[in-house]
């Protein structure tokens, strides 16, 4: 299965922190804590990791977290 | 078998209501946004969804079993519809509309997706109804209520979800970045650079 592309919705994001939880491989809390990926407001998520994301998708209370289209390569 | 069913229609209620009450005060624990109980913030949310969800499997049945009771007489339309019944119908119409406002805020979570956030919310809010008027039901309608147990129980639920609502209404409810919290206060009364750990 090809690593899928998570993301980060900002006019929703409400800093609860789930995500950050679930993910700690791809994000860190920022000084407000807000998530930080590497790459801003879409990252790919590794295989090994879609799990997680899943789960990260769902469980965001706020529906700031959503997959887009899977990364070719 | 009568007997049975009228004490499994029983138990599942009462059970439902701790099942309602855990939901509910992680449910204002979710939205306060801390790890609480020794769970992750995400596992709070998990247990919340989960309790609620096995909350309602107990009311089905609660519901189900009471429906063969010979005594009641209930007919499947007092479930939805309120204080239409004949046996007490005040204190079973709380329960109908308990259980009506239940299957919306049920249905609308696992909607979420589909319906939307705001949708989602504003229906959520009747859980604050939902939980009290079903805790008059189990008082009134309750063959248990007159023993001391069950009335324990029943305060020991209400001091649960007051407390939490209280604590929900309180300035202190929201915590998310610790610097977030600081923004609040007025800033010459922090004189020492608030502490910032979470980045290196």
């Amino acid at each position: 299965m090809p690593g899928r592309t998570l993301h980060i919705d900002w006019t929703r994001c409400d800093a609860r922190g789930s995500c950050i939880e679930l993910l700690p491989e791809l994000l860190r809390r920022d000084n407000w804590g807000y998530p930080l990926a590497r790459t801003g407001s879409e990252f790919a998520v590794p295989a090994h990791l879609d799990d997680a994301a899943e789960d990260a998708v769902n469980l965001c209370p706020v529906l700031a977290l959503r997959f887009t289209a899977p990364v070719r390569g | 078998m009568s007997e049975a069913l009228w004490a499994l229609g029983r138990g599942t209620g009462v059970v439902a209501l701790v099942l309602m009450t855990i939901t509910v005060v992680l449910g204002i624990l979710t939205r306060s946004g801390r790890p609480a109980f020794g769970m992750p913030r995400f596992a709070v949310t998990l247990v919340h969804r989960n309790s609620a969800l096995i909350g309602t499997v107990f009311i089905l049945i609660h519901i189900v079993s009471l429906l063969f009771d010979p005594y009641a007489q209930l007919n499947l339309i007092d479930y939805f519809v309120p204080f239409v019944g004949a046996y007490r119908p005040f204190w079973l119409g709380l329960g109908a509309v308990a259980f009506d406002l239940i299957i919306a805020i049920v249905v609308t979570s696992l909607l979420r997706r589909s319906i939307g956030q705001r949708a989602f919310r504003v229906v959520h809010w009747a859980t604050y109804a939902m939980w009290p008027i079903a805790l008059f039901h189990a008082i009134g309608t309750g063959t248990d209520a007159s023993s001391g147990l069950f009335i324990l129980l029943a305060l020991a639920c209400f001091s649960a979800v007051a407390g939490s609502v209280i604590w929900r209404l309180s300035t202190h409810f929201q915590l998310r970045g610790a610097t977030r919290l600081d923004r609040r206060i007025d800033p010459s009364r922090i004189a020492p650079a608030p502490e910032v750990k979470e980045i290196q």
